[in-house]
C-alpha cells in the first residue's frame, strides 16, 4: 500500500532534471508518501474511523546564491512543471544570501544503516477495535469514570531525500500508538487526564490493559484539587512534563538561535549551564528509536552527540545554513534533535520525593509560557502536594514561574529513565521556583 | 473557482454518482474539495530568508451514521482513488443504517471577494516592502537587535458535493502581515510583535504607510518591555485592555461552549444552559458574518451558511456552536460552526469571531478603582483543559496598577483562571469594544484554524498572576 522507493526516486530525479534545465545550479528535493488508518472509540462505542493517503513534494531550488521552494501534494508531472517553472521564477528574483547552499559534499551521509524503523505488519481495523474495547473496559471500572476516549493509529511512510550532488537515499518507518483519555467526576467537578504509547513495531506496543489503567488512575487521583497558597517551593517534574525542560533547551542551544542571538544561551558555549553531574544526548542511531534517522533534513550524516557533558555546553544543533552563519560545520541537526535524553540520575524515584520536607509535583503544565531570548518561564499547572515523600492532595489553578538560566542550574535527576518518546527525561527537581496561587 | 474534476479520469456526475451510492444508508455526509495554494515570505537577520510556495489539493469523503464518522483522504482524485475511498466508509459503517438529512440552508450573502491575494501583489513588490520594514525599523537606532517581518497569504476553494447531487461552493482570501523585533539595551532583551490581517489583499491592510504603524506596535512593545521588572505572584484585580485580550474570551469559555464536547458531557459548561454563568451586562456572540475578518465564512465547511450566534446574552448561558453531527445528537440546528483546517481533516465545531459586546464603564474608571492588580494590554496566546475548565494566557504587555494609577510595565507571565467562574467576577464591562488586528489562529484536536476575537476593556475581580514576586 505504501508506494516503493523507484516511485518516489523517479518524481525526485524529474524535479532536479527539470530545475537544472531551467537554470537552477543546485536542487534539493524530498518526496514523502505516507498512509495512516486510525480508529477512535468514545464510552466503548465505535466514534471515528479515519483513512489518509498523502503524498508531498518539498523542493527548493538555488541559482548561486539565491534560493526559493515549493511545496505540492500533486505529483502529477504537468503539474510539478508548472511548479518548477514558479520556484525557478521566484528565485530568479529572491535577494541572495552568500549562506544558501547546499551542505558539502564530505558530510553527507554514505552509507545507511538499518535502525529497524519499519514494520511492515498491518494492524487491520477490527485488531484496533478489538484493541481498544479493551482499552475502554479496564478504565471504565471505576464508577467514578464518566467518559473515555480511545484511538489507535497505525502509519506507514516512504521518502526520498535528494540534491543535484547525486544525493538520492530513503527508507521505510513505521509508526503505530495508541493513547485513552479518561474524565473522572465527583460532586459535579471534572477532571480528565490521559495515557498512550507510541512505537515503531506493533509486537513493543504497551498492554491495552495497561493504557486504560494508567489514564482511569491518573484522572482519579485528580479529582478535589485545591489551589494552594503562592509560595517559592522546589518543584518536581513527573516524567511526561520533565523532558520539555530538554526541548527548551534544544530551541535554545539551535544554531538558528544562536547565529540571531536571540537565545538566553548566547556565547555559553564551554560554560557551565547545569550541575557538573548532568550529561545531555542526543542519539540517532538507537535501533527502533522514535527519532532514530540516518540523516538529517538536508542529508547530513547524524551520529550521536554530547550536548552537556558534566554540566558543561559543548555541541550547539547545526544546519548548513546557520553553522555558516557561526563558521562551523553542520553536525546533522537541521530538522532538530533525534533522541534526545538525560542521562540517568542517581536518586531513586522515592528518594527524590524524601529529599526534603515538602514539595510541589507538577503532572501537566498548560500555555505556552517560556521564552528563549530572556530566558523567563511562566505556566500554569497542576498536580499534587508531596508532604514527607507522599502525595497528599491534587493541586490545581496554579502557575509555577522562574528563569531557565537558574532552573538549569538547580536541577537534581531521579534514576528512572525510560525511553518512551523521541525526548526522555527522568523526573526531575527544581529548587525553588514561584508558583501563584491564592 | 477551481475545476476539481479536470484533468483526471473522472467527471462531476460521476463523482455525485458515488457519493449518492455511498451515503444512501447514512444520516449525513458529503464530499468535501479543496484546492490550497499558499505563499509565505520571510525576512529576518537582514536577508530574505525564505520565500515559499505551497499548492495542495484534495477530497475528504465523510459518512456520518449515528455518533460514528468514517473518513477517507487522499491527494488523489480519480475514480479509483473515489472508488476505495468509498468502500472504506462503507466497511465501517456495514452494521449502522441512517436516513439522509438533505436539509441545507441556502444564503446570498459573501463576506469576502473572490481574490487571490498571492497573485494580486508582486513578488517584487512584496520583497521591497520587507526590506522597508527591515530599514525603517534599523534606522530607530542601534537598540534594534533583530528584525523578522513576513507576508502569509492563501486562497482556498472548496467544493462540497451532498447526496442529492448539490454542490456548494466558496472562494476564501486569507492574508497576513507579521512584525517582529528585538530590542537590546543595557544587555537586556525584550521582544515586540504585531500583525494585521484578514480575508483582503495585503494592500488593504498596508497601503498609504499604514504597514509603519505595524512596525511602530511592535517597537512600542519591545520598547516598554526593556523596561519591565518582575510581574507579580498571586490572586489580584486585573483590567485588560480591548480587542486580543479577548483571547481570555475564547479560552475561557470559548471552547467550553462548543458542541461536542457539551454533547460528550466533557466541558465545565454541559449542564448549565439557560443559567447564569457569567455577571448580568456580559454578552458574548459568535459572529461568522463579519466583513472581510479573519474568523469570518459565508459557508461553514458543511456548506452552513454562518451567523451571529449569541453565546450569553446579559449573562446566561443560551447557546453552543453547533455542527450539524453534533447539532443532530442534541436535537437542535447547525449554527455554522462546522470547521475543518483542511480536507485532510474531520469537520469539528469550531469558533469564527468571538466577542463581548460593549457595556457603559470607561477604562479609566476601571483602572483607577484598583488598589493593586494590574492592566494587560496585550497576550502572546492561551489554551484551556475544558474538562476542569482551567485556562491560561500569557501576557505580551503588562503593568501594575497602584492606588488607581497605571505603574511600571511588567515581564511577561501567564495568567490563570476557572472558566465557568471567571465571568461571573467580571465586574465591570467597558465601552470601547474593539476587534483584533487579524492575527489568531485557534488549534484544536490538532486543527489550526483563523479566528478573530473582539471584546471592550473589562475589570476582574480575581484572577492569579503567574509573576515570580511574591
Amino acid at each position: 500500500m505504501i508506494r516503493d522507493q523507484e516511485f518516489l526516486k523517479d518524481i525526485a530525479s524529474y524535479c532536479i532534471e527539470n530545475s537544472k534545465k531551467l537554470g537552477a545550479t543546485d536542487v534539493g528535493v524530498k518526496v514523502i508518501h505516507s498512509v495512516s488508518e486510525n480508529v477512535s472509540f468514545r464510552n466503548k462505542k465505535l466514534d471515528e474511523s479515519n483513512r489518509a493517503d498523502s503524498f508531498a513534494v518539498n523542493l527548493t531550488t538555488y541559482i548561486e546564491k539565491k534560493k526559493s521552494s515549493i511545496n505540492s501534494s500533486d505529483l502529477s508531472k504537468s503539474n510539478l512543471e508548472k511548479l518548477i517553472e514558479r520556484c525557478i521564477d521566484a528565485t530568479k528574483i529572491t535577494p541572495s544570501d552568500e549562506n544558501n547552499s547546499l551542505p558539502d559534499k564530505d558530510l553527507m551521509s554514505k552509507e545507511i544503516r538499518d535502525l529497524n524503523l519499519y514494520d511492515e505488519t498491518h494492524y487491520p481495523n477490527d485488531k484496533k477495535i478489538e484493541f481498544l474495547k479493551k482499552v475502554e473496559e479496564t478504565a471504565s471500572t471505576d464508577e467514578k469514570i464518566v467518559n473515555t476516549e480511545a484511538g489507535f493509529t497505525e502509519n506507514k511512510n516512504n521518502f526520498i531525500l535528494a540534491n543535484s550532488n547525486g544525493f538520492l537515499c530513503g527508507y521505510k518507518t513505521s509508526n503505530f500508538s495508541s493513547s485513552c483519555v479518561a474524565v473522572s467526576k465527583i460532586n459535579g467537578a471534572m477532571e480528565r487526564d490521559y495515557e498512550f504509547g507510541s512505537t515503531r513495531f506493533l509486537e513493543d506496543m504497551m498492554k491495552p490493559e495497561e493504557i486504560g489503567k494508567i489514564a482511569a488512575d491518573k484522572a482519579i487521583k485528580k479529582l478535589g484539587p485545591k489551589k494552594i497558597k503562592s509560595e517559592k517551593i522546589g518543584v518536581i517534574f513527573d516524567k511526561r512534563i520533565s523532558k520539555g525542560i530538554l526541548s527548551t533547551l534544544a530551541s535554545a542551544i539551535s544554531a538558528s538561535a544562536i547565529a540571531r542571538g536571540t537565545s538566553f544561551l548566547k556565547d555559553q558555549i564551554n560554560s557551565e549551564v547545569f550541575p557538573n553531574s548532568i550529561n545531555i544526548i542526543d542519539d540517532p542511531k538507537i535501533e527502533k528509536g522514535l527519532g532514530s534517522q540516518n540523516f538529517d533534513s538536508e542529508g547530513v550524516e547524524t551520529n550521536s552527540l554530547k550536548l552537556i557533558e558534566n554540566g558543561i555546553l559543548k555541541n550547539y544543533l547545526i544546519d548548513t545554513y546557520y553553522g555558516k552563519k557561526l563558521n562551523l560545520k553542520s553536525n546533522g541537526r537541521s530538522g532538530g534533535t533525534t533522541n534526545l535524553y538525560f542521562e540517568n540520575g542517581t536518586l531513586s524515584f522515592k528518594d527524590l520525593l524524601n529529599s526534603e520536607k515538602k514539595f510541589l509535583y507538577i503532572t501537566e503544565t498548560i500555555g505556552h509560557g517560556g521564552n528563549i531570548i530572556t530566558g523567563d518561564y511562566s505556566v500554569g499547572a497542576s498536580g499534587f502536594m508531596v508532604e514527607d515523600g507522599e502525595l497528599t492532595y491534587p493541586v490545581s489553578e496554579i502557575t509555577i514561574a522562574g528563569n531557565f538560566k537558574e532552573m538549569f542550574k538547580n536541577i537534581t535527576l531521579a534514576n528512572d529513565l525510560e525511553m518512551k518518546y523521541t525526548t526522555n527525561a527522568p523526573t526531575l527537581l527544581i529548587n525553588q521556583m514561584t508558583v501563584a496561587g491564592k | 473557482m477551481s475545476n476539481f474534476f479536470k484533468e483526471t479520469d473522472i467527471d462531476t456526475s460521476q463523482a455525485e454518482a458515488i457519493v449518492t451510492e455511498t451515503l444512501k444508508n447514512c444520516d449525513d455526509g458529503e464530499l468535501y474539495l479543496e484546492n490550497h495554494k499558499s505563499e509565505s515570505i520571510v525576512l529576518d537577520d537582514n536577508k530574505i530568508k525564505s520565500s515559499t510556495y505551497n499548492s495542495d489539493q484534495g477530497y475528504g469523503f465523510r459518512a456520518v451514521t449515528g455518533e460514528v464518522v468514517a473518513y477517507s483522504h487522499s491527494n488523489d482524485i480519480s475514480k479509483e482513488s473515489l472508488r476505495k475511498s468509498s468502500d472504506n466508509l462503507k466497511d465501517t459503517l456495514k452494521s449502522k443504517k441512517g436516513t439522509y438529512n438533505h436539509e441545507i440552508p441556502k444564503t446570498n450573502n459573501k463576506y469576502y471577494e473572490n481574490i487571490n491575494p498571492i497573485e494580486s501583489k508582486t513578488f517584487d513588490s512584496k520583497i521591497d516592502l520587507l526590506t522597508s520594514v527591515n530599514n525603517y525599523l534599523r534606522s530607530k537606532g542601534s537598540i534594534v537587535n533583530q528584525v523578522t517581518a513576513n507576508f502569509l497569504g492563501e486562497h482556498k476553494s472548496i467544493e462540497i458535493i451532498r447526496s442529492d447531487n448539490q454542490v456548494l461552493k466558496d472562494d476564501r482570501p486569507l492574508v497576513r502581515f507579521n512584525v517582529s523585533v528585538v530590542l537590546e539595551k543595557d544587555g537586556k532583551k525584550e521582544t515586540g510583535v504585531y500583525g494585521v490581517g484578514g480575508r483582503q489583499s495585503y494592500d488593504d491592510y498596508l497601503k498609504d504607510g499604514s504597514w509603519k504603524d505595524v512596525c511602530d506596535e511592535a517597537f512600542r512593545i519591545a520598547n516598554v518591555n526593556l523596561e519591565s521588572k518582575p510581574a507579580p505572584a498571586g490572586e489580584m484585580k486585573v483590567v485588560l485592555g480591548p480587542g486580543w485580550p479577548a483571547i481570555l474570551i475564547h479560552e475561557a469559555i470559548g471552547h467550553g461552549l462548543e458542541g461536542d464536547f457539551n454533547r460528550k458531557k466533557t466541558s465545565a459548561f454541559h449542564n448549565l444552559m439557560g443559567q447564569q454563568v457569567a455577571s448580568e451586562g456580559v454578552t458574548i456572540v459568535d459572529d461568522g458574518t463579519l466583513h472581510q475578518r479573519r474568523g469570518s465564512l459565508t459557508i461553514d465547511d458543511e456548506g452552513t451558511p454562518t451567523e451571529n450566534t449569541v453565546l450569553i446574552e446579559n449573562g446566561i448561558l443560551k447557546n453552543y456552536m453547533q455542527d450539524r453531527l453534533n447539532a443532530r445528537l442534541m436535537g437542535t440546528k447547525s449554527t455554522g460552526s462546522g470547521r475543518r483546517e483542511s480536507y485532510k481533516h474531520v469537520v469539528l465545531p469550531r469558533m469564527r469571531n468571538t466577542m463581548m459586546l460593549s457595556g457603559k464603564y470607561s477604562q479609566d474608571e476601571m483602572i483607577s478603582s484598583v488598589d493593586k492588580g494590574i492592566f494587560a494590554v496585550s497576550f502572546g496566546g492561551g489554551q484551556v483543559d475544558i474538562t476542569s475548565g482551567k485556562f491560561v494566557f500569557n501576557c505580551t504587555e503588562a503593568y501594575e496598577i497602584n492606588n488607581g494609577k497605571i505603574g511600571s510595565p511588567i515581564k511577561g507571565a501567564t495568567l490563570i483562571g476557572d472558566g465557568p467562574s471567571i465571568l461571573k467576577e467580571v465586574s465591570l464591562v467597558g465601552n470601547d469594544m474593539k476587534l483584533d488586528p487579524g492575527i489568531g489562529t485557534c488549534g484544536k484536536a490538532g486543527q489550526g484554524v483563523p479566528v478573530g476575537v473582539a471584546q471592550p476593556s473589562i475589570l476582574i475581580n480575581k484572577m492569579t498572576v503567574g509573576g515570580t514576586k511574591l
